[in-house]
């Protein structure tokens, strides 16, 4: 263990600090809980920042490495460490939780407390989840970070939450308790060892890596999600307060392309490589099909998950294409998803503090009482669709451009997004805020506040500046993403 | 003629226990009903004075005594202590709810003394009478212990259920037993390995081991032996199902390692594919029936049966093929479950003696609803309980389902661990209902505003209860190295 524990801290100063603000109390102190649960996201973020900073591009070694022996019996350590590929989502992660903390300010109103805490719990587990490089230790914090989101969803969500919470819960079990299997025949096969570095190492025979590949996938691919495990998306996100929809969407679906790149390509590459005509048809299915259903939404949020679902799509195209401008989009496609869906979540949330409608029949001419609003809502929605200059772009541009040069055909196909993406989310935006006032509520609307206008503008800020600059991302992750395709690659088939 | 007499030390704690047993038994004849403390004091200083004797006698060496009827092992003694510290938590658990009742008389504590001493007895035995003296003991205590309260209906007849097929189990055990005793001519446990391998009637010896499997998987409670678990759980007065659920499974499993493990040992292969098949059963019907209870106790009932069913599955796969390298993990491993389990079923139960008050007995599932509102701290402890009870991460219960786990993958059966975390997927479902209900609902009219009518000390250890579950799994090493060194005791003695 060598250096300051930043990544223990950046894991546990959220779940302490969560637990803390439980302790807060009832709804009397809200005020208090509110803002001690702000002062540890900020703290959170800050941890995190020297992550950044003092991060090595040159090596795609693990850097600030923690290794403790927890469990020695079954050689079961707590061992920690981040490279080009996660580093950028524990930054991600912590960022968006003071955004959520943010944008639940005035809307949550009871067991304030308990939302606040719910969320910094599951903002530290997230970040043990992306640093973790002890196989169980993932898995600890991948099942556990189930049970936060969960009571979100359920206490705090609409009409119909008991059903998604419950419905997103079992699905997302389902797929892990199989990974579980997986691990556990890892265990035996690398010589008793849960390093997952190891486990990169262990050139297992074909069929044993094929029924690896296929436990992971079931538990990658329902987080994603992929079609056709997808369905839990669109009620949980239908369902979660703006908070919850805002971190399932920007970090939980990115949980499951993230465990694609640590276990499934590197320890089954060629399993990987012999199904990837398979992930690739899968991925298409999601950004064609899903896109056209999104087109057909009435309701706003439910549009948006399904447009969520297509980006991710994206990614699982870019993973299983093989090349290094593919692979590198996913990643900038995954953090750009993360800030552009944030915003759009957010604006959806907005109207809906005020008008308690998600639906866009509802809605008409809002340009009219919120221009401001209206302003923001159109950055978002343009980088959704992926207007350059905007973070939706980049990643997505770089997914095409290494689809066309994998196959022409899987290129034109990905490329549809531009047409499909567009369609969705502009028609959407048309009818919701351009035209004439459609009822007496929408002419009743005010404007956002300060506190609304300071999330919109962060998020604002990130998404152009990364669509205009996005070096500093893509520097991080290149020599990870290079040593991650020559080791896919060293066992091509022929 | 020849009179030896044993050597009483070695079973101090035994002896120590009838004494302080009889003594209660006399002195609640002379107490005045105000001054019923006094039997309570007597009987937790008792249990504190067994405990004391138990540990500061605890040696490595095995010490067989009685004419070799008893053994004072390491084994033994570690799950003797175990038993005093739940016996302990029983009796703080169910004070108050016994005394609102009327049920707290000395008879009460006389009994569940007898009724451990039964099981110190089941737990120290190396020879069948002994066993079977352990065991009616134990069943004739509870037999008192369920019916204790003679004016409920609904209490006689669990009573009688069990009595029935209580007396029918100890009948098919005897008849085991004495089959076993034609084919080896002994009735020492230690003695029939020798036995077998100078030559035995194998026909006899495995008609004889399914009787004793038989008896053993009604003690256990296991399907299809499993009639009276619901029954008894549900009829019997709470602070009664708490001991049976706890301190009696102890006593089961102390049953099973020394009847089949030290005693049966050479039979492994046929008593470990029997107990497979009692497992998958048990796994199966025991989830599945849960999901259609509204009683709490009946609920918990049905996940005992599917728990005994997990930890049969780490007896189960002690030996593969011939190779015997596997012991020490699996037998281990379902001690670890059943150690776990105990601490989980104590915590279980004691909130349902919580939420009881005078004329009301909590035991509904609806009676927890909205319980978040009431008392944000126990209903966070339950929601600990549940989680862990259906091998969610971060508490001990995962570690208990993932040590029996890799033990049956380490044997190749990898179709019976996706079998097993296919019904713990299902079986999640209850354990969230449970969740859902506390956070997810509002609490009903009547119960709304009812303070919690429970003392300071059951609050505290309730809590500590709780709060164990969640340490012991973030620090699982410590229960894991005592089952570790238990079983190595037991596998050593021959």
């Amino acid at each position: 263990m060598t250096g300051f524990p930043l990544l223990s801290l950046a894991i546990w100063l959220p779940i302490v600090g969560g637990l803390l603000v439980l302790a807060t109390g009832n709804d009397r102190n809200a005020m208090l809980a509110r803002l001690l649960a702000l002062i540890i996201a900020v703290l959170g973020f800050a941890i995190t920042i020297p992550l950044y900073t003092g991060f090595d591009v040159t090596t795609s070694d693990m850097q600030f490495v923690e290794m403790l022996r927890w469990i020695p019996r079954f050689n079961i350590n707590y061992n920690l460490g981040v490279d080009g590929i996660s580093v950028l989502f524990i930054l991600l992660n912590s960022f968006i939780t003071i955004l959520i903390v943010l944008a639940s300010w005035k809307v949550i109103k009871e067991k304030v407390a308990q939302y606040m805490a719910a969320f910094l719990i599951l903002s530290g587990l997230m970040n043990g989840i992306f640093a973790s490089l002890d196989a169980v230790l993932f898995y600890v914090f991948f099942e556990s970070s189930l049970i936060p989101m969960y009571l979100i969803v359920g206490v705090w969500g609409g009409q119909n939450r008991v059903y998604a919470a419950f419905k997103f819960f079992l699905y997302t079990l389902l797929g892990s308790l199989l990974m579980l299997i997986a691990l556990l025949y890892l265990f035996f096969a690398s010589g008793f060892s849960f390093s997952i570095l190891e486990w990169h190492t262990l050139n297992l025979p074909y069929k044993p890596q094929i029924l690896v590949f296929l436990a992971f996938l079931a538990a990658f691919s329902v987080k994603v999600p992929m079609w056709p495990v997808h369905t839990w998306l669109p009620d949980a996100h239908v369902e979660a307060p703006t908070g919850g929809s805002i971190v399932l969407a920007a970090i939980m679906l990115k949980l499951g392309a993230y465990g694609f790149l640590r276990f499934s390509l590197p320890i089954a590459p060629l399993a990987s490589q012999a199904l990837s005509g398979m992930m690739i048809g899968l991925s298409l299915i999601a950004v064609v099909y899903i896109g056209l259903v999104a087109l057909v939404q009435q309701d706003m949020k439910k549009l948006i998950a399904y447009s969520s679902i297509s980006h991710m799509g994206f990614v699982t195209l870019g993973f299983f294409i093989f090349n290094e401008l593919g692979m590198e989009g996913a990643l900038i496609q995954m953090i750009s998803h993360g800030f552009i869906s944030a915003g759009m979540f957010f604006c959806v949330g907005v109207l809906y503090d005020r008008m308690h409608s998600r639906q866009i029949s509802d809605y008409g001419g809002v340009v009219n009482t919120m221009p401001k609003f209206a302003a923001f809502f159109m950055l978002f929605s343009m980088a959704n669709a992926g207007l350059p200059a905007t973070s939706g772009f980049v990643g997505e541009f770089m997914v095409i451009m290494g689809a066309v040069k994998f196959n022409f055909w899987t290129g034109f196909a990905a490329a549809s997004t531009l047409i499909l993406g567009a369609s969705y989310t502009l028609w959407m935006y048309k009818r919701v805020i351009f035209g004439a006032v459609a009822n007496k509520q929408v002419a009743a609307l005010h404007d956002i506040s300060a506190r609304e206008f300071l999330i919109l503008a962060v998020l604002a800020v990130c998404v152009l500046g990364m669509g205009l600059y996005p070096l500093p991302f893509t520097e991080v992750m290149h020599a990870s993403v290079d040593n991650l395709l020559k080791h896919v690659a060293s066992s091509k088939l022929p | 003629m020849n009179y030896v007499t044993p050597d009483l030390f070695p079973a101090s704690a035994e002896i120590f226990m009838l004494i302080m047993a009889s003594v209660i038994l006399v002195t609640e004849l002379v107490v005045a009903k105000e001054q019923r403390w006094i039997i309570y004091l007597l009987t937790q200083l008792s249990l504190v004075g067994a405990f004391a004797l138990t540990f500061f006698t605890l040696d490595g060496q095995a010490v067989l005594t009685f004419g070799s009827m008893y053994i004072d092992d390491l084994f033994g003694d570690f799950v003797k202590l175990v038993l005093y510290f739940t016996v302990f938590v029983c009796l703080i658990y169910g004070r108050r709810y016994l005394s609102v009742r009327n049920l707290d008389k000395g008879e009460f504590y006389v009994l569940t003394l007898f009724a451990t001493l039964g099981m110190m007895v089941v737990i120290s035995a190396s020879n069948f009478v002994s066993l079977f003296l352990g065991l009616e003991l134990l069943a004739l205590s509870l037999y008192g212990l369920i019916s204790i309260d003679r004016d409920s209906a609904k209490s006689t007849e669990a009573a009688m259920k069990y009595f029935v097929l209580s007396a029918m189990a100890s009948g098919m055990l005897l008849y085991g037993m004495s089959m076993i005793y034609g084919a080896t001519g002994t009735l020492d446990l230690l003695a029939i390995g020798p036995r077998l391998a100078s030559g035995g009637n194998m026909t006899v010896m495995l008609f004889g081991l399914v009787f004793l499997v038989a008896g053993l998987g009604f003690k256990l409670g296991v399907v299809p032996f499993h009639m009276w678990v619901p029954d008894v759980y549900h009829g019997a007065p709470t602070a009664v199902t708490l001991f049976i659920g706890s301190a009696t499974k102890l006593a089961a499993f102390a049953l099973l390692m020394r009847l089949l493990v030290m005693g049966l040992f050479d039979l492994v292969a046929h008593w470990q594919f029997m107990l497979m098949i009692l497992a998958v059963l048990s796994i199966a019907l025991g989830n599945l029936a849960a999901i259609a209870q509204t009683n709490i106790k009946r609920m918990l009932a049905f996940s005992a049966i599917s728990h005994m069913g997990y930890m049969l599955l780490g007896l189960a796969s002690g030996v593969f093929r011939e190779n015997e390298t596997n012991l020490l993990n699996a037998y281990s491993s379902a001690m670890f479950y059943i150690f776990s389990y105990v601490l989980m079923s104590l915590a279980a139960f004691g909130m349902v003696l919580l939420l009881s008050r005078a004329g009301f007995e909590a035991d509904r599932l609806e009676d927890y609803k909205g319980l978040n509102k009431r008392s944000p701290w126990f209903a966070a402890m339950m929601m600990i309980i549940m989680l862990s009870m259906s091998g969610l991460p971060f508490f001990i219960g995962f570690y208990a389902k993932f040590m029996v786990l890799q033990s049956v993958v380490h044997v190749g059966y990898f179709w019976l661990a996706v079998f097993a975390v296919f019904f713990s997927l299902i079986g999640a479902f209850y354990y969230l209902r449970v969740v859902k209900l506390m956070y997810f609902d509002a609490p009903n009219e009547a119960d709304a505003n009812v303070e919690i009518d429970a003392p300071m000390d059951m609050r505290v250890m309730l809590s500590l209860n709780a709060l164990a579950i969640a340490l012991l799994g973030l620090m699982p090493s410590t229960v894991l190295e005592y089952s570790i060194a238990s079983v190595h005791a037991l596998l050593t003695l021959q």
